[in-house]
C-alpha cells in the first residue's frame, strides 16, 4: 500500500475517535492544522519549483555520485556542511529528503543531512552564544556534528 | 493585496508564467521541469495535508502546559525523562529551544539533563517523526531515533563534564 493511502486511513481513524470522544476539540485542531498548512503551502510550492529546476539542470547521475550508496564518506561530509550551514524548517526539509532519496540518495547522507540540520546551526551560533557562551555553543556544535556522521554511518550500515 | 505579493508568492506566480509560455511556444527542452513539478506536488501534497491534520489533533489532546507544569523535577533519571518528554512534545526550530533550555538551566536544571534537552529537541520532536516516516520510512526514523538517543546522551555527559570544569576554575 502506499504511503498516502495508509496516511489517509490513519488520519481518518485518528479523527473518528477524536471526534467520538470530543468534537469541538477535534474541530480545533483540524482548524490549526489546516492553518499551519495555509501557512507553509507557499514554501512548500516553492520547494517543489526549486527541486524541479534544480534537477533539470543537474546532468543525470550527478546527485547519486555524489550523495548515492556509491559515494561513502565523502557524500556524507558533504550533508554534514550542507546540514550544519542551511536554516531549513523541518516541515520543508522532509519532503526535500524525500524526493532526493527518489532521486538515488542514501539513507547514510539523508541520516547526516537530516541530524545536522537539526542539531547544528552555524548561523543561529550567535543566538545560541548569548545563552551558553562561546566555548559551551561551539564544542556542542563540533560535538553535535561528530555525532551526526556516527550517526549516518550506522544507519548506512544497519539499513 | 500588499500581503499577497511577498516574495514566496512572486516566486511562485513567475515560475507558472515561465511554464505557460514556454508551453504556448512549444519549448520542448523545459518539458522535464512541469513534468517534475507535477511529480512532486502530488508526491507532497498527498502526503502533507495529513500530516498538518495529525499534528493539529496530538496539539489539542496532549498540550504543552501539561508537560511544562513539571518543570520543577529537574535533576537526576527523572529529570532526564521529563526533558526529553517536554522536547518531544514541542515544535519550532533550534533556536526556539535555546530560551527554555536556558531557563531550565536557571531553574537548577542539571547540565547533563539541559544538553540532553536540546538533543532531544533536534531529534526526537513528535511532530518532525510524523514527517520523517511519512517521507522518508516509518524504518529509517525509529533506526535514527534509536541511534540518535545513545548519541545525545554522550553529548550531553561530555558538556555537563566541561561545564562542570569551567565552573570549578
Amino acid at each position: 500500500m502506499p504511503t498516502s493511502v495508509i496516511l489517509a486511513l490513519l488520519t481518518i481513524t485518528v479523527l473518528g475517535i477524536s471526534a467520538l470522544a470530543d468534537r469541538r476539540k477535534t474541530w480545533q485542531g483540524v482548524t490549526k492544522g489546516v492553518k499551519m498548512l495555509l501557512k507553509l503551502l507557499p514554501h512548500f510550492l516553492v520547494l517543489v519549483i526549486l527541486v524541479s529546476v534544480f534537477l533539470w539542470l543537474l546532468p543525470q547521475n550527478t546527485l547519486v555520485a555524489y550523495l548515492g550508496q556509491e559515494s561513502g564518506f565523502m557524500g556524507m561530509i558533504i550533508a554534514a556542511v550542507l546540514g550544519a550551514l542551511a536554516l531549513i524548517p523541518g516541515p520543508i526539509a522532509y519532503p526535500l529528503c524525500g524526493v532526493l532519496l527518489e532521486q538515488g540518495v542514501s539513507y547514510a547522507v539523508l541520516a547526516v543531512f537530516i541530524t545536522t540540520l537539526m542539531m547544528v546551526g552555524i548561523l543561529t551560533l550567535p543566538v545560541e552564544t548569548k545563552y551558553f557562551g562561546a566555548r559551551i555553543s561551539i564544542l556542542r556544535n563540533v560535538l553535535c556534528w561528530l555525532g551526526a556522521l556516527v550517526i549516518g554511518a550506522l544507519v548506512g550500515v544497519l539499513l | 493585496m500588499k500581503k499577497f505579493l511577498n516574495k514566496e508568492n512572486i516566486f511562485i506566480l513567475v515560475f507558472l508564467l515561465f511554464i505557460i509560455i514556454s508551453r504556448l511556444l512549444h519549448v520542448q527542452e523545459v518539458e522535464p521541469i512541469t513534468k517534475n513539478f507535477m511529480n512532486f506536488s502530488i508526491e507532497i501534497f498527498t502526503l502533507v495535508p495529513c500530516i498538518f491534520i495529525l499534528i493539529g489533533i496530538f496539539d489539542v489532546w496532549v498540550p504543552q502546559e501539561t508537560i511544562q507544569k513539571h518543570t520543577g523535577e529537574c535533576s537526576g533519571l527523572k529529570g532526564s525523562i521529563f526533558v526529553i518528554l517536554l522536547a518531544m512534545f514541542q515544535g519550532g526550530p533550534l533556536y526556539g529551544a535555546f530560551p527554555v533550555a536556558h531557563i531550565l538551566w536557571e531553574k537548577g536544571c542539571s547540565p547533563r539533563n539541559v544538553f540532553m534537552y536540546l538533543g532531544a529537541f533536534s531529534t526526537l520532536k513528535i511532530p518532525m517523526l510524523f514527517f520523517e516516516v511519512s517521507f522518508i520510512g516509518l524504518e529509517f526514523a525509529l533506526l535514527r531515533a534509536v541511534i540518535a538517543l545513545p548519541v545525545f546522551i554522550i553529548i550531553a555527559e561530555i558538556m555537563s563534564r566541561y561545564s562542570a570544569v569551567r565552573h570549578a576554575n
